[in-house]
């Protein structure tokens, strides 16, 4: 049962992360849900006719992504169309580091995160004068350049063919089953997600969140915007970098066609669906992104039964209801499915007596 | 001299596809300043109106002034629709709501247009005489003349609209001020109507042109794009500076494309004008032309 008020003695409890039993046990639960999934897989795998494995993989890839950019956009107000390009140039380098240099994946994943940072940091760079608006068609711009980038320098990139990347492995133990990523991967979503979820109550956090409401009275109050504004670029695309590298070794080809403007905007569609500046928010909204396809390929199934000429259609329609999702959630439900979430669950904590 | 005449033939032919991206540029400088809406949808507008045409031309075989001025009105059609029930209930959200929504915009036109039509690339019936015109060492394709001179026409009778005409002189208050032009009794919400028509119907014309030299196919909507560099160079929210930067952007792209594709191993056409975009930005983030903001607290 769900306690009727919380009354903190102490500042420590006052500033806890889960603050009622009722949450922490939730989270626990959620941690065993989480420990134990690969074995749940097998039967759902059987049941539903896809790999949830792997889809759950793709989920945490897209979680760590997600809160990147959630960082940037939704903490700090700093819209990126480049995140995309970004999370190219953190697998492409964490394939460079590995298959050209031989160093291992394990200081490779880091250094991807590292140099997408940097990257990022260098297209943030017009964020000292510019706003929203034109920050946008700048990041948007970043996207062509390192798409042309990874595209053209054959060299480096092995061009349009992609390069082949190798499975990590870990004390001789060799990761590169479904299973053993996903465990690699939600580790590190755990730590993003407590990162992030901590990073908006420290100073820098603060600093975002300050810029993003009001920047000049941010900066009137103190706040050096623009150090703040790189900063975030700069953690943003850490982030992103490391779902890159991951990506990278999971999928194990790097290929330019996965890092195009249509992730840049999927990234963007997960936060906003999910809900903008609320760390659950990058959450719901990679579930909802990462989904969404499959959901939709149940009534084309039905309908391609029926009409086997319709699959064609419905090939290029599942970018149009994308858009159609976009738009609406937009216009009907601009704060994501994370305050949905706190409305159903304020209206049943006070039900049948919600006056 | 034989570089000069290269040289000639670059500028002549990056000229015509410039006039086209000014034109399209307009259109989104317009639905900029009316309504301060990034349109990330321009390109796809621009999509719709040479696949319609295109229809109207090949399958229904409309003769091409009918089929052009169908297609102008469905342009209207259609930015009225969106107008009304896309972009009216974002005003007043924030920046990256707007951005965000006509990106979705962007992706429900590019799914309706390849459901239709698919995604091969189609040959557009000729519009204007085909045949190469030699002058000197240059030899043009006579299209990419005619295609210089009708954008030129339609700025013109554009230029001529906003000039002298009341709907014109309304689009422009309403862009210096919307407060200031709604207490004279101008309608801003039919000015922002009428904003996103024009856009749609100069893209549509755009469509049309640039179909008509390099056939049409879903990357037409890339022309959309190439408008970012062109009103970002101009200056965000000034009509002329948009077209001025489509002439300039154009040239500039094939001027790159023509003199730099050995050295980075092709494609560089159309990765220039963004890497042009971004030093703008870093030093001249207003453009030629665009007004300066400044903040003081």
């Amino acid at each position: 049962m769900q306690q009727c008020g919380i009354f903190h003695e102490t500042y420590q409890e006052d500033m806890a992360v889960f603050q009622t039993p009722f949450v922490k046990t939730g989270m626990a639960l959620l941690f065993v849900f989480l420990l134990i999934f690969p074995w749940i897989a097998k039967p759902l795998n059987a049941a539903l006719r896809t790999n949830t494995l792997y889809l759950m993989n793709l989920i945490g890839i897209y979680i760590i992504g997600a809160h990147g950019l959630n960082i940037l956009t939704g903490f700090t107000g700093q819209i990126s169309l480049g995140h995309g390009a970004f999370m190219g140039v953190g697998a492409y380098s964490s394939a460079i580091l590995t298959v050209k240099l031989g160093i291992p994946f394990w200081f490779s994943l880091p250094l991807a995160g590292l140099i997408t940072a940097l990257v990022g940091m260098v297209f943030g760079i017009p964020s000292l004068r510019l706003k929203g608006l034109y920050l946008a068609i700048a990041t948007m711009a970043a996207q062509f350049i390192i798409e042309y980038g990874m595209r053209n320098w054959t060299g480096l990139t092995g061009g349009s063919t992609g390069m082949v990347v190798s499975s990590p492995s870990l004390f001789g133990f060799a990761i590169d089953s479904d299973r053993s990523y996903y465990y690699l991967i939600y580790t590190i979503v755990i730590g993003a997600t407590i990162y992030t979820k901590n990073l908006t109550r420290t100073r820098p956090g603060r600093a975002f969140v300050a810029i993003r409401d009001r920047y000049l009275a941010a900066e009137v109050i103190g706040v050096n915007v623009w150090l703040y504004r790189i900063l975030s670029f700069g953690v943003s695309s850490f982030m992103v970098g490391i779902a890159g590298s991951l990506w990278a070794h999971y999928v194990l080809v790097v290929n330019d066609e996965a890092f195009g403007i249509w992730l840049s905007v999927q990234y963007l569609a997960m936060i906003i669906i999910g809900g903008m500046g609320h760390v659950l928010g990058a959450i719901y909204g990679a579930i909802f992104m990462t989904l969404l396809p499959i959901l939709l390929r149940i009534p084309e199934h039905a309908l391609t039964q029926v009409y086997p000429g319709i699959f064609a259609i419905f090939q290029s329609l599942t970018e149009g209801v994308f858009g159609l999702i976009i738009i609406l959630f937009l216009i009907f439900e601009p704060d994501g499915l994370a305050a949905r979430w706190h409305t159903i669950k304020n209206y049943w904590k006070l039900w049948p007596f919600s006056y | 001299m034989n570089e000069i005449w290269f040289l000639l033939q670059l500028i002549i032919q990056g000229l015509a596809i410039g006039s086209v991206y000014g034109l399209v540029a307009l259109g989104f400088v317009l639905i900029y300043k009316a309504s301060s809406v990034i349109n990330f949808a321009q390109g796809e507008l621009l999509m719709v109106g040479a696949y319609v045409c295109l229809a109207l031309l090949t399958t229904f075989n409309v003769p091409f002034w009918a089929g052009f001025l169908l297609t102008l009105a469905f342009s209207v059609v259609l930015a009225l629709t969106i107008e009304r029930f896309v972009l009216r209930p974002m005003i007043g959200e924030p920046v990256i709501s707007i951005i965000m929504i006509t990106i979705g915009l962007s992706l429900v036109l590019k799914s309706f247009v390849s459901s239709i039509w698919g995604v091969q690339i189609k040959v557009f019936p000729a519009i204007f005489p085909q045949a190469p015109i030699k002058a000197g060492q240059i030899v043009v394709s006579q299209v990419y003349i005619y295609t210089f001179l009708a954008s030129m026409v339609f700025l013109v009778v554009f230029a001529l609209f906003f000039k002298y005409s009341r709907l014109g002189i309304a689009m422009r208050a309403a862009a210096n001020s919307n407060q200031v032009a709604l207490s004279m009794g101008i309608s801003v919400k039919r000015v922002f109507a009428v904003s996103w028509c024009v856009a749609a119907v100069v893209s549509a014309v755009g469509g049309i042109l640039i179909g008509n030299i390099n056939g049409v196919n879903i990357t037409l909507s890339a022309v959309g794009l190439k408008v970012f560099p062109a009103v970002i160079l101009g200056g965000l929210d000034s009509v002329a500076g948009a077209v001025l930067g489509g002439l300039i952007i154009g040239i500039l792209e094939n001027l790159s494309g023509g003199y730099l594709d050995h050295f980075f191993g092709g494609g560089v056409k159309e990765v220039a004008p963004f890497v042009i975009l971004v030093i703008i930005l870093m030093i001249k983030p207003y453009g030629l032309f665009g007004t300066e903001e400044i903040e003081r607290v």
